[in-house]
């Protein structure tokens, strides 16, 4: 069974009929070809499929394709070459917050929409806001001290 | 030097590629999303592989009927043990104990029976549902004392075959489940334990752990008759390459295997995993295969070797410690894996760093019938440092001798011998304690809940001292080097690239290092025991070298000078007021708009045979100390703070070190408190899923978390460098286990969750209750 679907992906506009039962993680990976969108845990738990549908950062793995219908999906082929991801970029180098990269993505996508509040949280909120995202390499220590240079350069800056 | 920040001060260290932070060659592809993993790539043709695991540990295999799978939409092979008759089905480096599917037998819950290849995954996935197994049940022994015990079944009755890369020696014969021992005895046990004025004994228990790196196993395999090309997310692709062309009986160069970027490793992708299957169905099936597993199937493909431990310590009266006897037994689960390597390595981690009149160790690896065990980043080390170092610190608590006293008296000291026969030991241990007691304020006072430990301990690293490497240079100067380390998160390509821009003195980004591909890149041993920086990066320093050598030749004609008269600069040399750059010494070699400078590089043993006896390459010191909290309400611990030390020898990249230790003190955190892989007396794993079992996340950080790296060029790497990365692993859950026994709770069980420590505070107060009435 299919369902019909009308969304916007990464600002292109999606017209077409999805299996009903399939995943918004194959459904990108395999339909659109958006790899950057990874699978690992599969139950919502490890946060490295995240994708942000109306701005608000879900995990694709358990999330059903059909149900973008009407909504705006960005991964992060869609935010390459803004200021966001600029920025994100540069933060992560300096504090070499990047080791497989196989986190990445979902961790970036994330601290998007942190960043889009325009807040200002401490450490400690910095990691309940990014418990949902799992990192065997680094430790954390480094993606928290990007993160907080990011809110900071991102405070008041245009979208 | 203290890396408290984690990101680079504005000025550079040093002006050279060596010993400052470079920003990682990998880090904007893999930032910018289009980093390829294997699951990411999509070779024509290619079909996808499901695998049907068997639901019960232990079973005869009466009959496996594929028929309603194979006749599925979409299906285009089925893969059973029939199809393997022509070929001798059976790998595994240290015991060649295992079928690619299960032939007559399964022996663990999760064992792969079949494997269907179809057009989408969908249709493989439900097509692995509709193959009907009879199962005749069989006794099992889930666990080690089910397996040890008299009259237990045994899992394997078949005569033991030894592997083809395991360096152990000759292996000795298997009694029972007990397919490897090791062991040694030093001095005379019984009289220092006469001599001692303090004993201190206990029963340990360690539990089985889920390396977990994010991308799960996944191979693309592509069986063709002149060649078996497979891209895999595997460690060791040279050794995968001779297991498969073993299996398969092709020449090593009809086998190719390609590594992309791997999602994490820690020791999971170690070895062969799922290569044999995807190989074999890919044979039956004509085409390409991808098997990716899925997170349970990934926990039953290798995990953490559980263990239960008996130790004795005996001490003098003055804090000399006189004497360690040592029982363990280590579960390797069905099939052997890496299991012979992990329990040579926890015996030799079993003593400690530390001199003893007399030692004994007795190490056994067994089979179960649970999920194989292998490798996890500081096996053996981080089983027993815990165990050693509490004993100790329970030594001292009873002579009133401070605990960093009581070490420093008895740590062995540089060019002292650690085992017999072995590599004297190569680093300044006091001194690295010393550092990791300061770093969490050792001589502060301390509230009542709270407690503070350290721990040392060494770890055998570097296996096998076989590594090979070539660097080429180009007409416009830029350098590519080739070497089989695989990128798995360490850092291994900007490292490399680093040790040759220093020896070439060229521009750090104009050195690029590719993926392996066995077919191209010069063999490497392996990517693990914290070998590469050591092994493979001599092998650069060397190919470098040749390279460098080449264009000083030239430079020498071109430029009418001596060599040893020449200045080398980046990317030029130069005599007097002369320059000339790399690009245009390449050219002159060749006359031509064109060419191409070669080096290889390669390293072996440079004495005996490189066996594990004659080792270890270097060292690797494993420090650390921590400061924890305990609810006495709850039993839930906190870790306030940690310090890790990375003896390194020198730095090649300090910021990559300190995300080595920090990475290693969250995975250490992990395993000290919460990370256990449960199962039930029938052998099936429970906590099968993220959801139940757990990872740490960024609310398990410490408040804080500090990393010393010491650089006493000690090492026997280039520019004195050793490696890193594990230590700290087999340090932090020693550090906590013993700051929560300062805390007044004393431990013998990991992980220390919430319910076993209040369970052991409830025994305390009742023990105290008692002495008092």
């Amino acid at each position: 069974m299919s369902q019909g679907v009308s969304a916007i992906v990464n600002g292109v506009p999606f017209e077409g009929a999805v299996p009903a039962n399939e995943l918004l993680l194959d459904f990108l990976r395999d339909q659109l070809g958006l790899t950057s969108v990874k699978q690992s845990c599969e139950v919502e738990v490890c946060g490295t499929c995240t994708v942000l549908v109306d701005g608000a950062p879900v995990s694709s793995c358990c999330f059903l394709a059909c149900d973008i219908d009407g909504r705006r999906v960005e991964t992060l082929e869609g935010i390459a070459g803004t200021p966001f991801q600029r920025c994100a970029i540069d933060a992560f180098m300096r504090h070499a917050a990047v080791q497989c990269g196989f986190c990445s993505a979902g961790m970036i996508l994330t601290v998007k929409a942190l960043a889009d509040r325009r807040v200002q949280p401490s450490p400690g909120e910095i990691s309940q806001a990014m418990s949902g995202n799992l990192c065997r390499c680094t430790g954390y220590r480094s993606i928290r001290d990007a993160i907080i240079e990011i809110l900071r350069q991102r405070e008041g800056a245009p979208e | 030097m203290k890396a408290d920040v984690t990101a680079p001060p504005s000025a550079h260290q040093s002006s050279g590629a060596v010993g400052r932070i470079v920003e990682r060659a990998d880090g904007r592809v893999k930032l910018a999303g289009q980093a390829e993993f294997t699951g990411d790539i999509s070779v024509p043709r290619m079909l996808h592989g499901a695998v049907l695991r068997s639901p019960v540990a232990h079973a005869e295999v009466l009959a496996v009927d594929v028929r309603a799978a194979e006749k599925l939409d979409g299906v285009i092979a089925v893969l059973t043990a029939g199809d393997l008759a022509d070929i001798d089905p059976f790998y595994g480096h240290a015991l060649r104990d295992r079928p690619i599917v299960a032939i007559d037998r399964v022996r663990f819950a999760g064992e792969p029976v079949a494997v269907v290849a179809a057009e989408t995954q969908a249709a493989a996935d439900l097509a692995v549902t509709l193959i009907e197994v009879q199962y005749g049940a069989l006794p099992v022994a889930a666990s080690l004392e089910a397996a040890l015990a008299p009259e237990a079944p045994l899992v394997h009755e078949e005569p033991a075959r030894p592997g083809s890369a395991h360096g152990l020696g000759p292996l000795p014969e298997r009694e029972g489940n007990i397919c490897y021992r090791y062991g040694f005895e030093r001095g005379d046990l019984e009289r220092a334990f006469d001599q001692a004025a303090v004993v201190v004994e206990g029963e340990y228990s360690f539990p089985a752990v889920y390396q977990y790196s994010m991308e799960t196993h996944t191979t693309i395999a592509d069986y063709r008759a002149d060649e078996i090309i497979l891209w895999s997310s595997c460690q060791h692709p040279f050794l995968v390459r001779q297991e498969i062309a073993a299996l398969f009986a092709r020449p090593l160069d009809q086998v190719r295997v390609i590594v992309p970027f791997l999602g994490g490793g820690f020791g999971s992708k170690s070895y062969t995993k799922m290569e044999p299957i995807a190989a074999a169905v890919s044979r039956k099936a004509g085409r390409p295969v991808r098997i990716r597993n899925s997170v349970d199937e990934s926990m039953v493909t290798t995990r953490r070797h559980n263990m239960r431990c008996r130790m004795r310590t005996a001490a003098a009266a003055d804090g000399t410690l006189l004497g360690r006897d040592v029982d363990l037994w280590l579960d390797t689960g069905a099939y052997a894996d890496n299991g012979p390597r992990v329990t040579a390595t926890a015996a030799d981690a079993a003593p400690g760093p530390y001199r003893w009149r007399a030692v004994k160790v007795g190490a056994d690896c067994v089979y179960t019938n649970t999920g194989p065990a292998g490798s996890y980043r500081a096996f053996g080390a981080t089983h027993l440092q815990w165990i050693g170092e509490s004993q100790v610190d329970e030594v001292a608590r009873r002579l009133a001798i401070d605990r960093l006293d009581i070490r420093v008296r008895n740590l062995l000291r540089p060019g002292e011998e650690v085992r017999p026969g072995g590599k004297p030991l190569d680093a300044d241990l006091v001194g690295d304690v010393q550092q990791a007691a300061a770093a969490i304020g050792w001589d502060r006072p301390r509230t009542a809940r709270r407690g503070r430990g350290i721990s040392v301990g060494l770890l055998a690293a570097g296996a096998h001292p076989v590594s090979t490497a070539t660097v080429r240079m180009a007409a416009d100067g830029g350098v590519t080097v080739l070497v089989g380390t695989t990128e798995a998160g360490q850092g291994a390509r900007t490292v490399m690239a680093q040790i040759a821009a220093e020896v070439l003195r060229a521009p750090v980004d104009r050195v690029a290092v590719r993926s392996t591909d066995t077919r191209y890149t010069p063999y490497d041993r392996s990517t693990g025991a914290s070998r590469s920086t050591t092994v493979a990066g001599m092998a650069v320093q060397r190919a470098a070298q040749a390279v460098l050598d080449a264009l000083i030749e030239t430079a020498s004609i071109r430029l009418e000078t001596p060599p040893g008269q020449l200045r080398i600069e980046e990317g030029a040399i130069r005599s007097g007021t002369r320059s000339v750059t790399h690009s245009e010494l390449v050219r002159a070699r060749f006359g031509f708009d064109g060419g191409e400078l070669l080096g290889t590089g390669r390293v072996q043993p440079e004495a005996g045979t490189g066996s594990y006896a004659e080792g270890p390459v270097f060292w690797e010191v494993c420090v650390a100390g921590a400061e924890v909290e305990v609810d006495k309400q709850t039993g839930v611990v906190r870790v306030l703070q940690t310090a890790s030390v990375a003896d390194v020898g020198k730095a090649i990249n300090p910021q990559l070190v300190a995300r080595q230790d920090e990475g290693a003190t969250l995975q250490g955190i992990g395993n000290a408190l919460f990370e256990e892989m449960r199962y039930t007396a029938d052998g099936i794993l429970m906590n099968n899923t993220l959801l139940d079992y757990r990872i740490p996340s960024f609310e398990d950080m410490p408040t804080s978390m500090s990393c010393t790296i010491v650089e006493n060029g000690d090492g026997p790497g280039p520019f004195g460098a050793k490696g890193c990365g594990e230590g700290v692993l087999a340090a932090i859950p020693a550090a906590i286990v013993n700051a929560l026994a300062d805390a007044g709770v004393p431990m013998n069980v990991l992980p220390l969750t919430p319910e076993r420590v209040w369970r052991r505070i409830q025994e305390l107060e009742q023990e105290t209750e008692r002495e008092r009435t």
